[in-house]
């Protein structure tokens, strides 16, 4: 086998890797302060696929742009899901939340059923098909801008729970629940506004998949799941996890498909999630639990 | 009290089987007067939604255009068997409770193998659309009757048709690179492929075989793996989505090969043109199709294009339309909805006036139409041409693939 084939492979898996990790750091974000496990996340992700497919059909506008607009769509379902539906379960026993989650999830996927039908959809941009060749290395332009993008977004998010009053606010939530409440901060607020976030990561994540890959109702399910692997694997509430958790789930999976056999490719990832839980629990970059 | 006395048991009894009869009387005039009831079993939910509702359109269609051939009434009787097998089966039985008197479907072999059973158990003539495993139609069943290929039809006749057009074109490829889905229909293609293709002496060797998950989100592993193997055409058993994939991923990664010979779906699918746009032309599908030259095929591809304008004719609203078809057939002959009497004139059936290729529908002592013909099929600025067999072409292949990257 050639060895430029090798560099290929492994460029084309950090790329979709980055973007898998700005999708699994919504999922990282609400759990790291919430403490809700999203079951919704790979499902509110293809509604965000949606929404580009239905802006390029109509409008001719690009993913990529749209993708803040986008984002900022699925900020405010997912301040509302949290305002009006998450928050009177925060206090009740986890399989309630599971319930409620699982049941969302079944409802996005069955709605988008409806309106759009069983069929894949995808955005036909102008350099959907352009690659750029440097030597002997032939680099997929969408991924490219889909990654470079993944970590534009995931650098802002990092600075605005860095810098930003609000972003320290949330943290202090995540810190400590009972010491938030008492220096008066609006908990409940400071969690729908996390959900929030969490859910336009994942819309700008969809914004950018859909670039990569089509979209049927039907591809939610496998994305939570994915989320959930790159998420434990990273560290579970840890956001630079989430990302390094993403990028190793990508190339593995690549690597895995053209050293060994492609079939095997999602068995190499979860072997590493199986790898990290034995050795690791709380994931590459979690903090350990007292 | 005297008249109370004259209803004796004998009496009560014999006005009880008067009244019977009478109520029952209009039903049995009904059965014997009205239109054949056929339940229509197909996945128009779950992992094949889009399949069972392209033949859905092809059931859709026949009820008006069986009427204009001069062929009796027949209701549908839809059902969704949402992909899954145990669905299909109750939704069998359910329909068969409601009144089905005859069954079609169900365009998955897993599926129409469970139809068959309660077809058979419940003694109602199942007439099946799509599936291609052979043991369905091994088992001596004497309900249930299939107008399509089995699978080592599909594949002989795949093979004799590419050798077909190498001829035509004066070039075959050296050597191929196999890629194929491994679900349970990429297994038995591959599997039927290594025991049919050495009876055929192919002029081509297969390379490198690669393997690959049918829900695959992304492809470009598996075609830098194919690409690097230097082999001048790509052979491929497939899926609508990784068709799609795989196409992309060739014009991103700036292989073309010679030709792309595809024995399963996907390559010819209507959204794949649609997706693609010019990106689709080239490929060569081995499969189930039509004659464009027989007149019956006229007729339905007008009858779909003016229901659906934007939807080319392709195999599963054929075989949805023909197992219909062999339905209403059997009711013109039988003259009436007695299960047995339909399965008698199914078994009896000998259609020549038909839309697949062939001399026509002919059931063997198993229920298998064995003299079915496949054809070579190339997509052509979003259309379909038949290319082989010469005897049900309508056009002259295109060889070798336009470079992608040339269009």
């Amino acid at each position: 086998m050639p060895a430029e084939i090798y560099l290929n492979v492994a460029v084309s898996g950090l790329l979709t890797g980055l973007v898998y990790g700005l999708m699994a750091l919504g999922l990282s974000v609400i759990f790291g302060v919430v403490r809700v496990v999203n079951f919704a996340h790979g499902e509110m992700m293809t509604l965000a696929m949606y929404l580009a497919v239905v802006l390029f059909s109509a409008f001719k506008l690009d993913p990529l742009l749209m993708m803040v607009p986008i984002a900022a769509v699925l900020f405010v379902l997912g301040y509302a899901l949290q305002m009006g539906l998450i928050n009177p379960f925060i206090t009740r026993p986890e399989h309630s939340q599971f319930m409620l989650l699982v049941a969302i999830a079944i409802i996005l996927v069955n709605g988008l059923l409806i309106v759009f039908g069983p069929d894949a959809r995808s955005v036909q941009t102008s350099y959907a098909y352009d690659s750029f060749a440097v030597g002997p290395l032939i680099v997929d332009a969408t991924k490219t801008y889909a990654g470079l993008a993944a970590i534009a977004v995931a650098a802002a998010l990092f600075a605005f729970f860095r810098f930003a009053p609000l972003g320290k606010a949330i943290r202090a939530c995540a810190d400590n629940y009972t010491g938030a409440l008492v220096v008066g901060l609006d908990v409940k607020r400071l969690y729908a506004l996390t959900f929030g976030l969490g859910a336009a990561c994942v819309g700008a994540a969809g914004a950018m998949l859909v670039l990569i890959i089509d979209v049927t109702p039907q591809l939610g399910p496998a994305y939570t799941l994915l989320a959930f692997v790159i998420v434990i694997t990273g560290g579970l509430g840890s956001m630079p996890g989430a990302l390094v958790g993403g990028v190793l789930i990508g190339m593995t999976e690549a690597m895995a498909g053209l050293l060994f056999t492609p079939s095997a490719k999602s068995m190499f990832a979860f072997a590493i999630l199986v790898l990290v839980l034995l050795f690791r629990p709380q994931g590459i970059l979690g903090k350990q639990l007292s | 009290m005297k008249r109370h006395t004259n209803m004796t048991r004998r009496r009560l009894l014999a006005g009880a089987a008067a009244t019977t009869t009478f109520l029952a009387a209009p039903t049995i005039v009904r059965a014997q007067g009205g239109a054949l009831k056929v339940g229509v079993l197909l996945p128009r939910s779950g992992v094949q939604a889009s399949i069972g509702q392209d033949c859905q359109r092809g059931a859709d269609l026949s009820v008006s255009l069986l009427k204009s051939l001069g062929y009796p009434d027949i209701t549908l009787m839809n059902a969704d068997t949402e992909t899954n097998v145990d669905v299909a089966r109750t939704r069998a039985e359910k329909l068969i409770a409601d009144g089905a008197q005859l069954l079609v479907g169900a365009f998955d072999s897993g599926q129409s193998t469970a139809i068959a059973q309660v077809a058979e158990q419940k003694g109602i003539p199942f007439v099946i659309n799509i599936a291609a495993a052979p043991p369905i139609t091994e088992q001596g069943y004497k309900f249930v009757f299939r107008n399509f290929p089995t699978a080592p039809m599909i594949l002989g006749d795949a093979f004799a048709n590419q050798k077909e057009l190498f001829e035509a074109a004066g070039a075959a490829p050296k050597t191929v690179v196999f890629m194929h889905v491994n679900d349970t229909f990429g297994m038995a293609m591959k599997g039927g492929i290594g025991a049919v293709m050495p009876k055929f002496n192919m002029p081509y060797q297969i390379v490198e075989q690669i393997s690959y998950d049918p829900a695959a989100r992304d492809l470009s592993v598996e075609l830098a793996k194919a690409k690097a193997t230097g082999a001048e055409a790509l052979m491929v058993v497939s899926r609508l989505n990784d068709a799609i994939l795989l196409t992309r991923e060739m014009v991103k990664q700036r292989w073309s090969p010679m030709a792309v010979l595809s024995m399963g779906p996907g390559w010819y699918e209507d959204q794949y043109l649609k997706t693609l746009g010019k990106l689709a032309d080239g490929p060569l599908s081995f499969v189930p199709w039509f004659d464009p030259n027989k007149k019956l095929s006229k007729q339905l591809e007008a009858a779909l294009a003016k229901a659906h304008p934007d939807i080319n004719l392709n195999t599963n609203h054929v075989y949805t339309f023909e197992a219909l078809l062999v339905a209403a057939d059997a009711f013109k002959r039988a003259k009436s909805t007695d299960p047995k009497a339909l399965a008698d004139a199914i078994r009896a059936t000998d259609i020549t006036d038909n839309v697949s290729p062939g001399p026509g529908i002919k059931f063997d002592a198993k229920g298998q139409n064995d003299k079915l013909k496949d054809s070579a099929i190339q997509n052509r600025g979003g259309k379909l041409v038949t290319v082989a067999p010469k005897v049900a072409a309508n056009a002259k292949v295109e060889w070798p693939m336009k470079p992608y990257d040339k269009r």
